[in-house]
């Protein structure tokens, strides 16, 4: 028999094993109620920590668990199993993108400060960048900081800015010329508490409930220098660095939320919200649409797996992550919504129903975020010379 | 796009697209010189043929000569006259044999190297491999395979060709179609119920000399598309074979050809996806030549579009294709993943054909650019070997809805 596919290795499938009993046992049961109270107790993160899995790929000398990329995609794939977009979400963006850039480019002090403590649960972490004006256009930022004694003076306003609410610092992307733009980018990080750091809103959204969604607010908001993450100016790079991981990451959470939904629909309800009957209606319809989100998922998971290879061996992976995430979002969004109608038609319990409803109304979000379908074809267009 | 969007405007994402000629990680350098020279071979002695083929059906003598290089027995081992390969060699061959640009031909040799024979290795007596496998890996025996009929198509048990055991012999009487090589072939692997009452386990392969008295080829039948290859309907009137013409074991016919139907549908896969890339490849190039309200039509959003839409098709489809290879090659047996690879595959070649028909335009439909005949040939891959509802059924079924 054929072992795990590549890059995957028995190891990686053991973790998997525990990952998948932990999210199923400790978080599933409680989303639904973190979904109505559209929000989550901040102390899952240090729960989570407790296990290691807000550290997975980094080094021990943060209280990482210095693994491989590979380890945090199996997370990833795994984390949507809770049946909580909202809450994949806000564990994605404090491990997937918001810290990575820290890890990478920040100083031995700033990790000490900010990655070690956010590693443990300690610290909440969320990244900033669009803005009111400028979404996929990031060369639109309009964020000022402006050259004081000892630091900056920051101003200006972000959006749909994942655990904003909660965030106790935020890797904020700010103009440090008056052009903005691709040479005119910096990156500063902006701690809760500081003067004119405000919080303007809770966003309520289509789906991601069990998230906080914020936009902020900055008047003049000072920040010192050694807050400064990398260098001046070149704070593009910084977006660009972390882009494949955070697309391949959506497309591994993709692969995962289409597996849970396939499972889902074939257990028919399973557990609790059990009812009698077929988990599909009887009849060949019903067999095919099956048989169609399993070709969807198994699609996206062949391409997905191919670009994590090349991006865990230090390939240039930006096509097959580039393609990965456009044949995954969509998809994930279609088969959740399959779901939903395939036990519905088969009278499943209400809470089944919420709880496909939910991965559906999540899924949406796959196809805007992290660079819209859009964008993608449009980088891919691009790499064939068009 | 505006050039102010960022990802693309990136050095960092402004790479060429080697993607897909990088090499992946089933295939080792080995496996690269011989992609190399099965590319090669196809480019210089069957592509000059392709256009009068398509008239005439391809000529015999590529059975031969590619025996001669090897190419019919790449995974057979060696005591039978092959090179003893790994089961991604046979990948590789259908892969590149799309550089014929013919279709008609590609099949021909698959149907030859990838299901007629392979029953023959599996569940042939060391006499019938060396009647038949030895000569067919030489090219100097062609094969085909006899399943479907003109009563029994999708549904393999319909089948009602009859072999009727009479003393030492058996007495065959039946009717196939839709046979490839069936006009040139020296022997077929047959498909036969010899018992009405057994059910799934009525049914007997044989493997039958073509030369054999009451064998007859009736017409070479006419297709949309795979012009280069015979096609045929073929009779069976009281065919006396022997005993030692039964391959494999008598009633699990249909479980042998069950087997080999995975094959089938692997090489179809493959074929399908790298069909379809072909014809991407040359539909870019003419995307970046053609020009209309004075630019280049790929340069238009929506074509551009329609590029990274096929490309992520044909990605998907190979990666799903290339991951079942692997499973089959570490020892699995992964008929749904098959399935899936076959199916998905297949839609997406026929999507992919019909979307470059229409950015070629009105040159897509005229025969001389060569689209149209992609589009025709690769539009059987949603039916041999399997429809696609017959996969949407199997996989459905194999979670036991």
């Amino acid at each position: 028999m054929a072992g795990p596919v590549p890059p995957f290795t028995a190891e990686h499938e053991r973790f998997r094993a525990e990952a998948r009993e932990y999210v199923s046992k400790e978080l599933r049961p409680r989303a639904a109620e973190w979904e109505r109270k559209r929000w989550f107790p901040t102390e899952v993160f240090e729960e989570l920590a407790g296990h290691g899995y807000l550290g997975l790929k980094y080094p021990r000398e943060y209280g990482g668990r210095g693994a491989d990329h590979v380890l945090d995609a199996v997370w990833t794939e795994e984390l949507p199993r809770c049946g909580s977009g909202g809450l994949a979400a806000a564990i994605g963006a404090h491990t997937g993108i918001a810290t990575p850039p820290v890890w990478k480019f920040g100083t031995e002090e700033q990790k000490r400060r900010f990655l070690a403590p956010a590693i443990r649960g300690e610290k909440i972490a969320a990244l900033g960048i669009t803005e009111p004006g400028a979404g996929s256009d990031v060369a639109g930022i309009r964020t000022r900081a402006r050259r004081v004694d000892g630091g900056y003076l920051v101003s200006g306003s972000k959006t749909y800015i994942t655990n904003g609410v909660r965030a106790d610092f935020v890797v904020t992307a700010v103009k440090t010329t008056d052009e903005g733009g691709h040479q005119g980018l910096s990156f500063l990080l902006l701690e809760r508490g500081m003067e004119g750091f405000t919080v303007a809103g809770k966003l309520e959204k289509l789906g991601w409930h069990a998230s906080d969604t914020a936009e902020l607010a900055f008047d003049e908001v000072f920040v010192p220098e050694e807050n400064l993450l990398g260098e001046e100016n070149r704070g593009f790079y910084l977006i660009m660095a972390n882009f494949q991981w955070e697309r391949l990451l959506m497309s591994l959470g993709a692969v995962g939320s289409m597996q849970a939904c396939v499972e889902r629909t074939l257990a028919g309800g399973g557990g609790s919200g059990a009812t009698a009957g077929p988990a599909v209606a009887n009849g060949q319809a019903a067999r095919h649409a099956v048989a169609e989100m399993v070709v969807r998922l198994e699609a996206g998971r062949a391409l997905t797996y191919e670009a994590l290879r090349r991006f865990a061996r230090g390939d240039d992976a930006v096509r097959e992550v580039t393609l990965a995430k456009l044949a995954t979002q969509r998809a994930a969004y279609e088969v959740a919504e399959s779901a939903l109608r395939l036990r519905a038609a088969a009278g499943a319990a209400t809470e089944e129903i919420a709880e496909l409803d939910r991965a559906a109304r999540d899924s949406r979000l796959g196809p805007i975020g992290g660079g819209t379908d859009v964008i993608m074809r449009e980088i891919v267009g691009r790499q064939l010379g068009l | 796009m505006s050039s102010a969007v960022s990802p693309a405007t990136d050095q960092s994402v402004l790479k060429p697209d080697y993607g897909s000629k990088r090499r992946h990680f089933i295939f080792t350098e080995e496996h690269e010189r011989l992609r190399e020279s099965i590319g090669t071979f196809v480019e210089r002695e069957l592509q000059p043929h392709a256009e009068k083929w398509e008239e005439t059906t391809f000529e015999s003598w590529v059975f031969p000569r590619m025996g001669e290089l090897g190419f019919l027995g790449l995974s057979y081992p060696e005591e039978y006259g092959g090179q003893g390969g790994d089961y991604y060699c046979n990948l590789i061959l259908a892969e590149e044999m799309t550089k014929s640009n013919s279709g008609g031909l590609a099949m021909g040799i698959a149907v030859h190297t990838d299901m007629a024979t392979p029953p023959i290795h599996l569940f042939g007596t060391e006499q019938q491999k060396q009647r038949y496998l030895v000569p067919a890996i030489k090219g100097e025996k062609i094969s085909c395979l006899g399943i479907t009929e003109p009563g029994a198509g999708s549904d393999v048990s319909a089948i009602r060709t009859r072999a009727v055991r009479d003393g030492d012999e058996y007495v065959i009487n039946g009717s196939k179609t839709y046979i490839t090589n069936g006009h040139r072939a020296d022997f077929i692997v047959l498909v036969t119920k010899t018992d009405d009452e057994a059910g799934y386990d009525g049914f007997t392969l044989f493997v039958v000399d073509m030369d054999l008295p009451g064998v007859i080829r009736e017409k070479k039948l006419e297709k949309l598309g795979m012009h280069a290859s015979d096609t045929a309907l073929l009779a069976f009137d009281d065919v006396r074979v022997t005993a030692d013409a039964v391959l494999g074991e008598i009633g699990k016919g249909f479980y042998h050809i069950m087997w080999e139907l995975q094959g089938e549908r692997m090489i179809g896969a493959a074929g399908a996806v790298a069909g379809a890339q072909r014809v991407f490849d040359k539909t870019l190039q003419y995307a970046k030549e053609r020009e209309a309200f004075g630019r280049q039509i790929g340069h238009f959003q929506v074509i551009r579009h329609k590029f990274a839409e096929m490309a992520t098709k044909i990605e998907s489809a190979r990666q799903l294709v290339y991951t079942t290879a692997w499973r089959v090659h570490n020892g699995d047996y992964p008929v749904r993943e098959i399935t899936i690879a076959k199916l998905y595959a297949s839609r997406i070649a026929v999507e992919v054909a019909d979307e470059c028909i229409q950015i070629h335009g009105g040159a897509g439909y005229m025969k001389e650019y060569g689209v149209e005949r992609v589009w025709r040939d690769l539009r059987l891959n949603r039916i041999g070997a399997g429809t696609d509802e017959i996969m949407l059924d199997v996989i459905g079924r194999s979670y036991g809805l």
